[in-house]
């Protein structure tokens, strides 16, 4: 679609390892429109971060190979591009990153001013702004106020103390709520937000969901959410993505997605979350080895439905607006 | 209601908070006034967030540190104040679990060895009685006997767990307290160990001491809970009363956070805010007023004990209903 804002396609990603290449990603092709709230979910080791550096151009240059596919984001691919043009140009500036682990995203020996400040040295949209052309310091004067003030949209209290304290003299929280505000501030057009608010509590982390949401829808950007946690991706998403072993497997609208899930691992997926109706389901059976991944879909081993077909990949199949499934045997009956 | 199995009278754990030159500023508390009693054969839930001291009240139960203040009763006899040599014979009947249980494995040992090792140390069984204990367990955790020879890098991440539960196992304890046995885990590996965890309990008649943060794990597995807040129980009762009826304000918050698939938005209903204060510096009164909806000028003069005005329920707040 032309509209897309971001359209991976087709995207390989192995990592070299003593034991052999592990192909983490397999061929997944996902598109994320502007100002879409997109979740990406899966289990640990399904690719999820991959496919977000792989799109950051920040994956380990020594072991990773990027085998094929494309990263098309505003008229060109990104995988091309040379890394100091994505640099200077795409990360942080359109596309900014928001980590897991706020404690380690921050050098413990500066203060938060200084490494705002930093940031906004290189990446201010004001270094856009014509006005401020060969005039450094208006520039940095406009931004410090621009920081302050959001600083104080993202709720932090008493901003200008806060500029000067360092990230250890901070809560979890508002280390996070630092780091939404440094990912936004940039004004990029697409934020990756790695698994947010899986180091935080469920009180700060309904907090923290509601800020990035607002702060998303109000000023139009588009949000890719990794996460584990199916609860948090129906909270904030507007569409989800799940992938498996490296592969995706069903894109489903937030609403279908959990009334209608059409592959059996989604479907498996939602009847293991712990329910007083459902009890305690798991998946038989373990993630496989990437190394020597099974063939064809590489949920087959663990599936029920599984026949001599799923031994090739299926292609995506549309069920409904906007929802595609990657099955050859793909669910057809709901629970009411 | 048969005799408690293990019981906790005021609790106290305070932690020194020193300066630059060693000099003590204040104290942490930890654990303030803890009390309750675990019956035999339940799974009693600890829940509450990140530094509310249900890791530190794990702990100190266990003797890895020692009590301030307080009793904590276990067969009739009181093991805070005992010197670790004197409750080394309790303690192998009062097992802790960690987080992931197969991390404690030492990597050049066989899995026979790491499973022998606590016999060794706590009992006089000859190695022909260890073994066979050892195979009995291997085969309640569900694995083969083939294990026995591998090392723990030959066996998958799930599996290690398992011979971790071994482990603890082996010493046949009547309490094991589990310190967040699922996070980090994935919902569908989650099941599994869940699962387990229950077959052993009825198989081995154990009693279990839930810590966790993960209130959908809690509920449908825990016959009580006790919610924590700053180093005290802010609640406590039976899992369905206190997830049905939460009568404590924090309690209410904490239900109301987790996010309900096919529910309301918690991003479009949640009001609690603000993050709880420093345990070292804690508010006057009861320590949830600075962020409770209901605080009223009597919360911040006195500090609410737990009371019982319900039926298996009880919660500390002035103005509970």
């Amino acid at each position: 679609m032309e509209s897309d804002l971001i359209t991976v396609r087709d995207l390989r990603v192995a990592f070299a390892s003593d034991a052999g290449l592990a192909k983490v990603l397999d061929g997944v092709s996902c598109s994320i429109r502007p100002g879409e709230i997109r979740g990406l979910v899966g289990e640990s080791g399904c690719g999820k971060t991959t496919l977000a550096r792989a799109i950051l151009g920040i994956l380990p240059q020594n072991s990773a190979r990027i085998q094929g596919g494309q990263v098309l984001f505003g008229g060109r691919d990104l995988l091309t591009v040379a890394e100091g043009t994505l640099a200077r140009e795409v990360r942080g500036r359109e596309i900014a990153y928001i980590p897991q682990d706020p404690s380690t995203a921050f050098n413990p020996v500066f203060t938060i001013g200084t490494q705002i400040a930093d940031l906004m040295h290189w990446k201010s949209p004001l270094l856009r702004d014509p006005s401020f052309k060969g005039n450094a310091r208006a520039r940095r004067e406009a931004d410090l106020a621009r920081v302050v003030e959001w600083l104080r949209l993202v709720q932090l209290p008493n901003p200008e103390a806060l500029l000067r304290k360092y990230p250890h003299e901070v809560s979890g929280g508002q280390r996070q709520r630092l780091m939404i505000a440094m990912a936004l501030l940039p004004e990029p057009k697409l934020v990756i937000a790695d698994e947010p608010t899986t180091a935080l509590d469920v009180t700060v982390q309904a907090q923290i969901l509601k800020l990035l949401k607002g702060l998303a829808r109000e000023r139009n950007v588009a949000v890719l959410f990794t996460t584990h946690d199916l609860g948090a991706a129906y909270e904030i998403c507007d569409r989800i993505t799940v992938m498996y072993a490296g592969q995706e497997v069903e894109e489903a609208p937030v609403a279908e997605f959990f009334n209608r899930p059409s592959h059996p691992y989604t479907r498996k997926l939602l009847d293991s979350l712990p329910s007083a109706e459902t009890g305690l389901r798991g998946i038989p059976g373990e993630i496989p080895r990437l190394i020597d991944p099974p063939p064809g879909c590489r949920f087959n081993p663990r599936c029920e439905r599984a026949t001599a077909i799923c031994q090739q990949r299926p292609a995506p199949e549309q069920v409904g607006p906007g929802h595609s499934v990657r099955c050859h045997h793909r669910l057809t009956e709901f629970a009411a | 209601m048969s005799a408690p199995i293990l019981e906790v009278q005021s609790l106290r754990k305070y932690f020194p908070v020193r300066n630059l030159w060693k000099r003590r500023v204040g104290w942490l508390r930890a654990l303030d006034d803890v009390s309750f009693a675990v019956q035999p054969g339940e799974i009693l839930g600890i829940v509450g967030e990140s530094g509310c001291g249900k890791s530190t009240l794990g702990k100190t139960l266990m003797g890895i540190h020692t009590a301030t203040q307080g009793r904590i009763l276990f067969q009739d006899q009181d093991i805070a104040p005992l010197k670790p040599h004197q409750s080394r014979k309790f303690r192998q009947h009062l097992q802790y679990c960690y987080q992931d249980p197969g991390a404690s494995l030492d990597p050049r040992w066989t899995i026979r060895a790491s499973l022998h090792e606590p016999l060794i140390v706590h009992t006089d069984l000859g190695e022909a009685e260890r073994e066979a204990r050892v195979r009995e367990i291997l085969a309640a955790v569900g694995l083969p006997e083939t294990h026995l020879d591998l090392y723990p890098h030959e066996i998958s991440g799930g599996q290690q767990r398992r011979v971790g539960l071994a482990r603890i196992l082996t010493l046949k304890p009547s309490v094991v307290i589990l310190d967040e046995p699922t996070s980090g885990l994935d919902v569908s590996v989650q099941a599994t160990i869940l699962k387990l965890f229950l077959s052993l309990q009825e198989q081995f008649g154990l009693t279990y001491l839930f810590v966790s943060h993960d209130l959908s794990v809690v509920r449908l597995i825990c016959d009580r809970v006790a919610v924590m807040y700053l180093g005290r129980i802010v609640e406590i009762g039976e899992t369905a009363q206190v997830f049905a009826t939460p009568r404590h304000p924090y309690t209410q918050s904490l239900l109301a956070a987790i996010p309900k698939i096919g529910g309301a938005r918690v991003t479009d209903t949640f009001a609690l805010e603000g993050e709880p204060p420093s345990p070292t510096n804690l508010p006057s009164g009861c320590r949830f007023r600075t962020r409770c909806p209901k605080a009223q000028p009597l919360c911040a003069e006195k500090d609410p004990a737990l009371r019982a005005d319900w039926p298996r329920q009880e919660a500390a707040c002035h103005f509970a209903e």
